[in-house]
């Protein structure tokens, strides 16, 4: 599904990733865990293409396609999908459509045929469900006048509707109280099978109590200085992330 | 010559990646075309320049009663005394009044085929979907399917004719109903209202005329594709739109397709009159030729555009989508003299690469609770520059007036310029008047946002401009508001990343 080797990547010259390299297997659920500014955000919008950050040397594959060589459109389109850490606002454009249009330029892609009005609604409403979200926000612009909650369980109704093979969740659970918590990753775990993969980004291991992940991978100064299963996440909360950076550090 | 475009102009398929090599494409072809006019030109043209005895001419050759031919000599006259204006934030070559032609009969000139035009029209025409007939006929090709339109709007006017509705060219008007246009022309917008719009009382060529007999509810948008093909001919469109009492017309201005002009000065006047309990919606879709990326060529558009609310309860709404020409100088008024009259003005105004616009509107409040609303959205991209310049004035026997006035400017990019010129000029204490403006930028954020979600950077422009743009565009007709959101992608293509 994802293939990440020695990946570096700096942004104005200062070096962020530092040769990061990750495997990610359909079915998988991938947690990234680590300090404020180990690179935990810069990795999810490397991978989807944001511009301004410069690939010094490595390289992700994605499907077997060189991720990195495609334009954000396109790895959208191919299936992956990043549920912002904070939410776009867009004046003026309607929730709905904005969601409709991303869907069929995803099934034109694919050679579908685009939903109409009808369908797509009926399939909108369906997912909406697993979310929890007030039919009223579908009607509003995008992400405009949305609560910061409003806002996440909007980014994991778009992921609902889109269907990614590979969704990346950037701090899903920043500003989230415990109930849109158990909502969003609710949805999350809904939308789980054996052919999609889910990376998720978090500080803190409290999304991973109901997100349970396959992998946990500690990342810092740009590096992933430890791998584990989900116990590892239980043991960062209970010690907290200093002693893995010693110990990353005493092996340098 | 002909062989030469033919070979030059690439496949469709071919386009996308072709930017470069185009311009120079279409520089050649442009060049190709101003050689062509030359050699196999038929027109019916007079010497160029301006003097009485043009005048004189011109409407001579229109048949024109007495009366008309004086009006012209009289703003003539008034013209040689006037000097252009030089207050818009407006950069633009002198223009030479003298080497202009004034009148010229649209005979067969442009290309023969869509062979022989710009290809980078022809992409545009692809991307808003235009039928195939109306590419020739915007491109300027000279073919058969006009005279399915002809027939068309001939059926049209057999049924407005039932109602007693009069749309006609106004030089038609000028033969059949001297009585009206007597009565009203230049009502509004007098031959000594500014420079161009006295030159345009002058010499105008045509335009359209409009009377709804008092009552009655005009049954379909009427609209006017207006056409023009002779080289090197002052534009010089002339429009009067009468609503009688209780009367209610929709009218419908330009297309969102590109039109290809040679002329590079156009000095269109609108006039609009309602009458008591009448209401005038005046709807403009303008995309005149912008001039290439480096901003060669394009459009000067110096057009007076002003409704008069003569009648109490009388209405008067403009909404006008102004995407093209290199130079836009218009500002489509509102006279509140009926009381209890509305005004209202909704434009939104789109830059890009070197155009400059310098666009609004003037409110004035004559009649007692008299009410106006101003929503300008303009969007600037490129090396553009766009401004606002708007007038809230209540005169002093204006009781209780009202004025919003909502003043957005959105930048794509940062070369581009916005600027905002509010003026309000209160005379009387009772009046209410707001008037809020703000700027943004269509920000990285945003875009990547729409990418991330498979949607194409150009799309996701045109998104965040449309939504950007809704409250304007919601006053549109249906279909053309649908054609207006298409023409503000495609109008700002090229204009990110």
């Amino acid at each position: 599904m994802l293939s990440i080797k020695n990946l570096q990547v700096s942004v104005e010259e200062k070096p962020i990733l530092k040769g990061l390299n990750l495997e990610v297997k359909p079915g998988e659920i991938h947690a990234i865990m680590g300090p404020n500014g180990s690179g935990k955000s810069t990795l999810a919008h490397v991978l989807s293409g944001r511009e301004g950050y410069q690939v010094d040397s490595g390289s992700a594959s994605y499907k077997g396609l060189n991720l990195l060589e495609m334009a954000p459109e396109i790895r959208a389109r191919e299936g992956m999908f990043l549920a912002f850490q904070y939410p776009i606002e867009i004046p003026g454009v309607n929730n709905t459509s904005f969601l409709k249009k991303a869907l069929n330029e995803i099934r034109k892609h694919r050679g579908e045929e685009e939903l109409d009005a009808i369908d797509f609604l009926s399939l909108i409403k369906k997912q909406m469900k697993l979310v929890e979200m007030k039919e009223e926000l579908l009607k509003r612009p995008v992400n405009q006048g949305f609560s910061g909650g409003e806002k996440k369980r909007n980014e994991i109704l778009q992921m609902a509707v889109l269907n990614p093979t590979l969704a990346i969740l950037d701090e899903t659970d920043s500003g989230l109280d415990i109930d849109a918590l158990r909502i969003v990753a609710g949805g999350v775990n809904k939308l789980r099978s054996s052919d999609n993969s889910f990376v998720v980004i978090t500080h803190y291991q409290r999304l991973l109590d109901y997100i349970v992940p396959d992998f946990v991978h500690v990342l810092s100064n740009g590096q992933i200085i430890k791998s584990g299963t989900k116990e590892l996440a239980l043991e960062l909360e209970e010690r907290g992330y200093d002693w893995l950076l010693e110990e990353a550090e005493s092996k340098v | 010559m002909i062989d030469k475009t033919n070979k030059t102009a690439p496949k469709n398929d071919e386009n996308i990646a072709m930017s470069d090599e185009q311009q120079t494409i279409q520089n050649i072809t442009d060049q190709d075309y101003k050689y062509g006019f030359v050699t196999d030109i038929e027109m019916e043209a007079f010497p160029k320049g301006l003097d009485e005895n043009i005048v004189r001419m011109i409407s001579a050759k229109k048949n024109e009663p007495e009366f008309m031919t004086e009006w012209r000599l009289k703003a003539y006259r008034y013209w040689r005394k006037q000097k252009e204006p030089k207050w818009p934030k407006l950069e633009y070559s002198e223009v030479d009044y003298e080497d202009l032609y004034y009148y010229a009969a649209p005979k067969k000139d442009g290309p023969k085929s869509l062979d022989e035009v710009d290809p980078e029209l022809l992409k545009t025409f692809d991307k808003l979907g235009v039928p195939l007939e109306e590419r020739e006929l915007l491109a300027g090709v000279a073919v058969d399917a006009v005279i399915d339109s002809v027939s068309v709007a001939t059926t049209f006017k057999d049924k407005l004719g039932e109602l007693g509705i009069i749309f006609c060219p106004i030089s038609e008007a000028i033969q059949d109903h001297p009585e009206l246009v007597k009565k009203y022309l230049g009502t509004v917008v007098p031959y000594t209202d500014n420079f161009y719009a006295t030159l345009n009382s002058a010499v105008f060529s045509d335009g359209s005329f409009v009377y709804i007999p008092p009552g009655v509810r005009c049954p379909m948008e009427l609209s006017s594709y207006f056409r023009i093909n002779a080289s090197k001919t002052g534009q010089f469109e002339r429009t009067l739109i009468v609503a009688d009492k209780g009367s209610y017309v929709s009218y419908l201005e330009g297309c969102t397709a590109p039109m290809r002009d040679e002329n590079q000065l156009h000095a269109a006047v609108v006039e609009l009159i309602a009458l008591d309990d009448a209401e005038i919606k005046y709807s403009t879709v303008q995309n005149w030729y912008a001039g290439n990326k480096e901003g060669v060529g394009g459009i000067f558009n110096f057009v007076t555009k002003r409704g008069l609310c003569g009648g109490s309860n009388s209405k008067i709404s403009w909404t006008q989508v102004e995407t093209g020409s290199a130079i836009t100088w218009k500002y489509p008024s509102c006279i509140l003299k009926g009381d209890n009259s509305v005004g209202e003005f909704y434009s939104v105004a789109l830059t890009n690469n070197y155009q400059q616009a310098d666009t609004g509107t003037k409110m004035i409040h004559q009649g007692k609770n008299t009410r106006s609303l101003i929503i300008s959205k303009g969007i600037s991209a490129g090396k553009s520059n766009n401004a606002y310049r708007g007038l809230v004035k209540v005169n002093s026997k204006a009781e209780n007036a009202r004025n919003y006035s909502q003043c957005d400017s959105l930048l794509i990019g940062d070369q581009c310029g916005a600027h905002t010129y509010p003026y309000l000029e209160i005379e009387n204490p009772s009046a209410q008047v707001e008037h809020e403006a703000t700027t943004s930028k269509v920000s990285e954020d945003q875009i990547f946002y729409l990418n991330q979600r498979g949607i194409s950077t150009e799309d996701a422009v045109g998104m965040i401009v449309s939504g950007y743009a809704r409250e304007v565009f919601q006053q549109l007709p249906m279909e053309f508001a649908v054609e207006a959101q298409a023409l503000m992608s495609v109008s700002l293509e090229g204009s990110v990343g």
